[in-house]
């Protein structure tokens, strides 16, 4: 992409903290994917509406494709990679495979990001407000029911630990 | 898509932002949540030559209480204002509406200010100002304005800002006692735009009927637009006994129609959530 006008950010992700110069029409995708070399948060419609993208920047989850990565100047960012490392969510992923809640995984990055909110912030097992929290979340393989299933699996296992 | 090239600039301060939006040589648009300017600039819709991201202006971000009304800073998120005691206590009506208000994820970044400078005319919040009869304050190096809700929206996109404003708060006047609110919304997906919503507040009298009322729709027609005819015929009434003639009374709105809906849908779905909002006050 064309350079144009640039700046320095400062950005941890996924705990560790890289100084970068960014073009500052770059998107915080973008910057993860093409720069740092983090390719498990996925692009899609790139205006918002498909959730691939989703990540999370200061503990909200946030369109990877609607963030400027100048924007990210001195934040903390997690993405998929990281839920990895650290093995938060790890029952989640767990879930996702006993489920089937995923064929090509081209939305499950986000789909985990948006679920964990939900299971972190103390979301029931009800469906109706799983799928009202991962409506901006979209998946043309395997449909909504397993991953919602996966969801449930794992608010009901952590219910029980 | 990805956006075109532009400048960028984070004020510290008010003042400057102010003095960027006021220099026509820099073509500046302000950034709030970027939740509708970050997608119209990824399509080439909008190629400002700069962007004043107004994040760090902590002054304009914040509800607090005056006089029993709300001030609320443009630059409050949809998620505070979602997890508000002062909204839920104050302004119901915002607070039954938020969780309408698209995806989780856009409620994140997405602010009060963006959408009322927007004006995107199936957005909820114009709606839910002109059924509050909320005051919009906006501010330029040259001073400060305060628009009635009524007043503010012109248009699809288009506000009664000036080159070179910013809107910096909105103020929801003190709620009544017995003064009731509805909101319903139809949308193919949860969070998405409705295909038509309303947004309505009224004041019930002890004996059960309904007046004063303020029927305001969105996504039915160029901007959000408030229904009189329709509020006359409610006023004094027992709601359920005046929705026909409320509905009725819808016909000659300015319905127009858009990807989602042809005008006549709009017309008819315009009657569907007004009776369901009727039933949930």
């Amino acid at each position: 992409m064309s350079m144009g006008e640039t700046r320095t950010i400062s950005v941890t992700v996924n705990g560790e903290t890289s100084t970068n110069a960014v073009p500052v029409r770059q998107n915080l995708v973008d910057f993860l994917r093409n720069t740092l070399g983090l390719t498990g948060s996925h692009v899609g419609c790139e205006h918002g509406v498909c959730g691939a993208c989703t990540l999370e920047v200061n503990g909200a989850m946030v369109r990877g494709c609607l963030i400027l990565a100048v924007q990210a100047d001195g934040a903390e960012v997690t993405t998929v990679e990281g839920l990895s490392d650290s093995g938060r969510g790890d029952d989640l992923r767990q879930a996702f495979t006993d489920r089937n809640a995923l064929q090509c995984g081209y939305c499950t990055p986000g789909m985990l990001a948006a679920a964990l909110e939900y299971v972190e912030a103390g979301g029931t097992s009800d469906r109706g407000s799983i799928r009202e929290h991962l409506s901006g979340n979209y998946c043309r393989c395997t449909g909504y029911q397993p991953i919602v299933d996966a969801v449930c699996d794992v608010i009901d296992g952590r219910a029980k630990s | 898509m990805k956006a075109a090239e532009f400048r960028y600039e984070r004020p510290e301060s008010l003042v400057e932002a102010l003095g960027f939006l006021a220099d026509d040589s820099l073509d500046a648009a302000p950034l709030a949540g970027g939740q509708s300017l970050m997608p119209m600039m990824n399509f080439r819709l909008a190629e400002p030559g700069m962007l004043v991201d107004l994040s760090a202006l902590d002054a304009l971000k914040g509800i607090s209480e005056d006089g029993g009304g709300l001030r609320i800073g443009a630059m409050t998120r949809y998620v505070d204002l979602a997890g508000s005691d002062l909204i839920a206590e104050r302004a119901p009506l915002m607070h039954m509406a938020l969780p309408h208000i698209a995806h989780a994820a856009v409620r994140n970044r997405g602010t009060i200010g963006g959408s009322v400078a927007l004006a995107d005319p199936a957005a909820e919040m114009p709606a839910l100002l002109l059924a509050l009869d909320a005051r919009i304050t906006v501010q330029s190096n040259t001073g400060t304005k305060t628009h009635a809700a009524a007043d503010f929206f012109l248009g699809m996109y288009d506000t009664a800002l000036a080159p070179g404003e910013l809107v910096t708060e909105i103020f929801v006047p003190a709620r009544a006692p017995d003064r009731r609110f509805g909101f319903y919304e139809l949308a193919r997906r949860r969070g998405d735009y409705a295909m038509a919503g309303v947004a309505l507040s009224a004041t019930q009298s002890p004996n059960g009927t309904f007046a004063d009322y303020r029927l305001a729709f969105f996504s039915v027609a160029d901007r959000a637009l408030r229904a009189t005819a329709a509020e006359v015929a409610l006023g004094g009434q027992v709601p359920k006994d005046a929705v026909e003639a409320a509905v009725a009374a819808l016909h000659d709105l300015p319905f127009a129609g858009d990807l989602n809906a042809g005008t006549s849908t709009k017309q008819h779905l315009s009657g569907v959530v007004l009776k369901r909002a009727l039933e949930r006050v």
